[in-house]
Parts: C-alpha cells; sequence; structure tokens
C-alpha cells in the first residue's frame, strides 16, 4: 500500500485553497485491525489525508523547491465517525504563511456533514537539513498528475497551473526514455 | 489608543496556553520559556504565529532565536559565548535579562534564557505599548 491518504483533488487555487476527496474503501488494509468489529477511519490517517492536501497546496507555491513538514496540529476536533463507503472532502485554506511555516485550516466533510475540523502548522527546513527534493522527481510528478492536480489547478489569476521547471525538465527526460515495447520483441522483428 | 502592558501580558499567556497546552496559571512572567512551560524549538515557531496575529506585528526570526551569533565563531569560544558576543546578544535582545547568562555563558544554557517577561517587553516594544 502507497501511503496516499488522499485521492485526487477536485479544485486547487494556488497560495490559497484546495479540496481532494478520500473514497473510504472496507477493502483498505486501515481497517484489517483498527477497532474490529466496527470499521471507522482513525482520526490520525484522516488527519494525514488532510496534511497531504494542506502540504502540497503549500510546497506548490514555490514550485515544490521548499520541503514542507508537518510540525504541529494545533487543533482537531472530529465530530463522528468515518466509515467505509463514506466520501470524505478536505476543504483546506492556507490562514499564514512565513519565511519559516505556515498556517493550514482544513475542514473534513462527508456530503454536507462537517466530520473534523483541523489546524495544522507546517514548518519549512531550513540550511540545517539537507535541501532538494525528498523523492525523486519523477515519482513526485507522477503522484501529483494521479491527484489531477495539474488537471484542476488554477493560478491566483486563474490561469492553469503549470509544473515547475525542474520536475518539467524530469518529466520530459524520462518520457524520451520511456520505450513501452520490449526490447526482444523489438530486436526480433517478427510481430507487427 | 495604546495598549497597556497588562492587555499584553494577558494576550501573550493566551498565546502561549494556546500553543504550549499548559495552563494559565504556569503562565507567570518568570517562568522560562523552555525550563518551566516545556516549549520545544517548533513551538516557537506557532509562538511567533499567534503573537503576530494577536497583536498585528511582524516578528523576524533573528530577533527572538538570534542562532547566527549563537553559532558564529567570532562569538563563541570552547562552547561559551564571549565578551563580544554577549555585548551583540545583549544589542539585538534589550528585552532579555542577561545577568545570570553572563555568569555562566554556555550556549547550551542560552536555550532556557527566555521568559515569559522577556516576551512581553519585546511585544511591548514593537508596538509602543503604554
Amino acid at each position: 500500500m502507497r501511503w496516499f491518504w488522499i485521492d485526487r483533488f477536485t479544485e486547487f487555487e494556488r497560495g490559497r485553497r484546495a479540496v481532494a476527496i478520500k473514497c473510504v474503501a472496507l477493502s483498505e488494509e486501515q481497517f484489517d485491525g483498527y477497532s474490529p468489529g466496527f470499521p471507522v477511519m482513525s482520526g490520525s490517517l484522516i488527519i494525514e489525508g488532510m496534511a497531504q492536501t494542506a502540504g502540497i497546496l503549500i510546497g506548490e507555491m514555490e514550485g515544490f523547491s521548499q520541503r514542507v513538514v508537518l510540525a504541529k496540529i494545533g487543533k482537531a476536533i472530529f465530530h463522528r465517525p468515518v466509515t467505509p463507503g463514506d466520501l470524505l472532502r478536505y476543504e483546506a485554506s492556507i490562514t499564514d504563511v512565513k519565511g519559516d511555516g505556515a498556517l493550514a485550516s482544513v475542514n473534513g466533510f462527508v456530503g454536507d456533514e462537517l466530520v473534523a475540523e483541523v489546524e495544522l502548522m507546517f514548518a519549512f527546513l531550513d540550511e540545517r537539513f539537507p535541501s532538494g527534493p525528498l523523492f525523486e522527481p519523477v515519482d513526485f510528478v507522477a503522484m501529483l498528475r494521479a491527484f489531477h492536480m495539474y488537471d484542476v489547478g488554477r493560478t491566483a489569476d486563474g490561469e492553469p497551473l503549470e509544473l515547475p521547471p525542474f520536475y518539467a525538465e524530469a518529466e520530459r527526460v524520462a518520457q524520451a526514455s520511456y520505450d513501452p515495447i520490449p526490447s526482444p520483441v523489438k530486436a526480433g522483428g517478427s510481430r507487427t | 489608543m495604546a495598549v497597556t502592558k497588562d492587555e499584553v501580558y494577558k494576550k501573550v499567556q493566551t498565546a502561549l496556553v494556546d500553543a504550549l497546552g499548559v495552563d494559565e496559571e504556569e503562565v507567570t512572567p518568570q517562568a522560562t520559556m523552555v525550563g518551566d512551560l516545556g516549549a520545544e524549538s517548533i513551538d516557537f515557531l506557532d509562538i511567533v504565529f499567534k503573537l503576530e496575529k494577536a497583536f498585528g506585528i511582524e516578528i523576524p526570526r533573528k530577533e527572538l532565536s538570534p542562532e547566527d551569533i549563537l553559532t558564529n565563531a567570532d562569538f563563541v569560544k570552547d562552547g561559551k559565548v564571549t565578551p563580544a558576543g554577549i555585548a551583540e546578544l545583549k544589542q539585538r535582545m534589550p528585552f532579555v535579562d542577561f545577568t545570570k547568562f553572563e555568569a555562566n555563558p554556555q550556549v547550551r544554557e542560552f536555550s532556557n534564557l527566555l521568559t515569559v517577561g522577556d516576551l512581553c517587553r519585546y511585544v511591548e516594544s514593537k508596538i509602543g505599548a503604554a
């Protein structure tokens, strides 16, 4: 299982707000041992999904050049259990940004019902930590594309979001080297 | 209308109760941020966010965290802040009482110097409290 706790973005406005959805399925590993007999999504995994929503929103502001980490949870209120079959919607807003961190407020909904309210503080890792991307750039781009971030994302002026140059180049190089036909088949030349 | 020192204290107290999860009674002017209230480095970022919002001020990182001085070889020798370094710290942080620190200026002691009262004096200097 990969550590994705959102399925896709449905709205994304640079530096301001993002909305992501998470389809909760009974087949997920998270329900295996947690609260047997009463499948309920843990609050900490809801917070993880909210942090992924808000963290990507914050990281995108600087073209994912900073290392953004969840540093503190200021408030977390859960109004009712989230169970398999629920479609969670995380609505994240950036409330404050400084040189070394940012605050975000995230509300979780199922339909129109508010199920969770969380305030998150993110820190930007400074020069004491190694700089540069935390992930393989191509994998990171693939994740953002899977999240539909560049399908729905807009800048503050309403223009479509574009990949930062560093990541766009990584994607271009990967695509150029991608070989969809396995080489033994190609070498044989018998299949056309 | 100028904000009074008492109002500054109340707002600082609220910010610390929220950020550190401590009781109001624990937040006294003499309480040290790290030793008495258990603040960790990441809490200072949280406190700065809260104070900026509460008072409508901007708090540059260096004004409360003089790491650049404490890691500067010109101002630190054998783990101790030199007299020149202390002079630099005093200039940067005039709201802090350095008397105790001067007696044993170990760099590692610095983190436990700042008190609630110091933080209030800092805010007062930023907003010109009456």
